[in-house]
């Protein structure tokens, strides 16, 4: 236990040059631990928020439906099989039918989805109760930026075309009941809802759907020919992949700075060697083994990262709490995260990723610190109490 | 009596590369020491000295001939064998004293008792023992920044003594002093030569040191060019 006492006190021996270091790799760690649970509670919002109003405790869908090939929607129905249909006669489960359709709103043609949904359900968190119909007209929910994008307000009629099942051409007016603001994009953009049954029968696909979400926490997923299920954890794999994606360009940021507090620790190293070799003649003299200096220089050097972690915990802490506290209120339309957000972001901390950045940073000093030691392997006594290093 | 040499060398060679030929800072040196000597190396500068004090404190080996050092020959230790004999056997005393800087007093002292395995009230006890017997105890706490040339060169002899071993050698040790400072740390010196039976090998070309040696070695290039007793000339306190 010797070493590690030498070595702090060699470190905060060292003052000025020490505390620069430090403050440089704490502000690594803390930028480390802050991107990274901003990320993380990102893609936690992004996923609750997708689980909430599109995909509940999962999905069946049909097995020909793909929704990222709006080609294959003509096809992507049929009538729900009996274990599918008891749970949703049970309330454990809602049917929603998806087909393509065009509308024309201020005169243009435009390409949407159309998707029906029961007015009741309260599998998903969508607002389907403005689906209720009460006079002639079709009632349509649509979301905030279809709204925006199409020029649709509430009380708006827009007609909508569609090919039914047997192929021909069809045309309704609809009218907007209401516009949701949500964070989910592909709940939004491009669609409009209407009531399930009254689709089912302007299409003549009487007792058909595309998909069929089924309650929170469901566990019994009965196996169904020709419907297959997909759980949460396919569903949101998207979402996993771009929050990846993000943690990644936003570790250039702390990648830099740690390279910074890297480089500042390695010149250190080799200035302290360089400096320092009467000091280690005088402690070979004393009996001092060269692997004992080597293991002595390197520790001081790592240390670095001890004492860094401390001071980003006294200022780290009570910043990173209060954040989690207060979030971080997004920029008024900022879509372009390539999933939905709230209006407010809160970062996730996990112990994990306190440790797992203590340790990678750890490591990392530890390897630059011992680097310039090598040289101390190859130093003799002699010449070391004479201040010179071959 | 071959047993009772603590120190014996024979035929020491040790030359340095210099363009085509060679150095030699030591040429055939053979020495003995018995445990308790006081004995000092004199000559003029290059002659060798510091040379064969580090070979004797296994700071550095022979090219040629032995030393045999408290049973170990010299030129056969590992690094890590010469570094323990050094740690158990052999304190140091430096020209430019050479205290750890950023350690206090006390720490540098208690620096060599590290390695050995002590328990801490141990440690505390020896420190502060050396620290007394240097007339220190009241700077423990300083930091060798704070203190004067004599009083560095003091925590450095507390320091070579704190763990009594059996050697103590100390090149040109009055070098950076005054004479005041020097015949006060020459008088500690001797002290603990004759209460602790430490034998003391200085290297030096300073009379006041020649004076207080009971033998003295003059070397001329590398070779003993003499090697006589000494009647004690020294006044007690120095101040003659
Ligand atoms: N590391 C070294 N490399 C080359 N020559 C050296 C080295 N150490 C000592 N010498 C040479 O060896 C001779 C003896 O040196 P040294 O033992 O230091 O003498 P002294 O201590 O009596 O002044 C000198 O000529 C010196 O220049
Ligand atoms: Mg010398």
């Amino acid at each position: 236990m010797i070493i590690p006492r030498l070595a702090l006190k060699n470190l905060l021996g060292a003052g000025l040059r020490t505390w620069l270091n430090v403050v440089v790799l704490s502000l690594s760690f803390v930028l480390i631990i802050f991107l990274q649970s901003l990320y993380k509670g990102m893609g936690d919002q992004a996923k609750e928020a997708k689980i909430d109003i599109e995909f509940a405790g999962g999905q069946y869908w049909h097995e020909s439906y793909d929704p990222f090939d709006p080609l294959t929607l003509e096809d992507a129905h049929g009538v729900v099989p009996d274990p599918i249909q008891e749970k949703i006669d049970k309330g454990e489960a809602t049917p929603i039918l998806v087909t393509q359709a065009t509308i024309y709103p201020e005169g243009r043609l435009r390409t949407i989805l159309l998707k029906g949904i029961y007015p009741q359900q309260s599998i998903v968190n969508l607002p389907s109760k403005f689906l209720v119909q009460e006079g002639e007209d079709i009632p349509a929910l649509i979301g905030a930026r279809m709204a925006k994008s199409a020029g649709l307000k509430m009380g708006d009629m827009v007609t909508v075309r569609w090919r039914d099942a047997k192929g021909t051409f069809d045309a309704r007016d609809v009218q907007i009941a209401r516009v949701m603001k949500t964070s989910v994009g592909t709940v939004d953009q491009g669609q409009i809802w209407i009531p399930l049954e009254k689709m089912r029968g302007l299409m003549s696909m009487e007792n058909e759907s595309s998909l069929v979400v089924v309650a929170k926490n469901t566990e019994d997923i009965p196996t169904v020919s020709g419907w297959d299920f997909k759980s949460l954890e396919f569903l949101l794999a998207d979402i996993e992949y771009l929050v990846r994606t993000k943690t990644t360009g936003g570790s250039i940021m702390y990648i830099f700075l740690l390279l910074l507090a890297m480089l500042a620790i390695f010149n250190t190293q080799v200035l302290s060697i360089f400096r320092r070799r009467k000091e280690m003649g005088t402690m070979m003299a004393l009996g001092f083994t060269r692997s004992k200096i080597i293991q002595l220089f390197t520790l001081e050097g790592a240390m670095h990262s001890v004492l860094a972690a401390i001071v980003a915990a006294i200022y780290g802490i009570p910043f990173l709490v209060w954040f989690s506290k207060t979030g971080w209120a997004l920029p008024e339309g900022t879509d372009d995260f390539g999933f939905g957000l709230g209006e407010k972001l809160f970062p996730v901390y996990s112990v994990g990723l306190v440790v797992g950045t203590i340790v990678l940073v750890l490591l990392v000093t530890t390897i630059v610190s011992f680097l310039p030691t090598r040289k101390i392997a190859k130093l003799k006594p002699t010449d070391a109490l004479r201040g010179k290093m071959s | 009596m071959e047993n009772s040499f603590l120190i014996k060398t024979q035929d020491l060679v040790k030359t340095y590369p210099m363009g085509h030929t060679k150095i030699f800072a030591l040429n055939g040196v053979n020495l003995n020491f018995r445990p308790g000597e006081f004995a000092g190396l004199v000559g003029p500068s290059g002659s060798g000295k510091t040379t064969f004090l580090n070979i004797v404190g296994s700071l550095d080996s022979p090219t040629s001939g032995s030393a045999v050092v408290m049973g170990k020959k010299i030129e056969d230790l590992s690094h890590k064998q010469a570094a323990w004999l050094r740690n158990q056997n052999i304190g140091f005393i430096f020209q430019t004293f050479n205290l750890l800087p950023v350690y206090t007093v006390y720490e540098n002292v208690e620096f060599t008792l590290l390695l050995l395995k002590m328990s801490a009230e141990e440690r505390k006890d020896k420190v502060m023992q050396a620290l007394e017997w240097v007339k220190l105890a009241d700077r423990a706490k300083s930091k060798p920044a704070q203190l004067s040339g004599g009083q560095s060169q003091r925590v450095a002899v507390a320091r070579a003594i704190v763990k009594e071993p059996s050697i103590i050698l100390a090149d040109e040790p009055t070098a950076n002093l005054d004479a005041e400072n020097s015949f006060n740390i020459l008088d500690t010196m001797e002290e603990l030569n004759r209460e602790l039976g430490t034998t003391f090998i200085f290297a030096t070309h300073d009379e006041k040191v020649i004076k207080y040696l009971r033998r003295k070695i003059t070397l001329v290039d590398g070779k003993v060019a003499k090697d006589e007793a000494l009647e004690q000339k020294k006044v007690k306190g120095g101040n003659q």
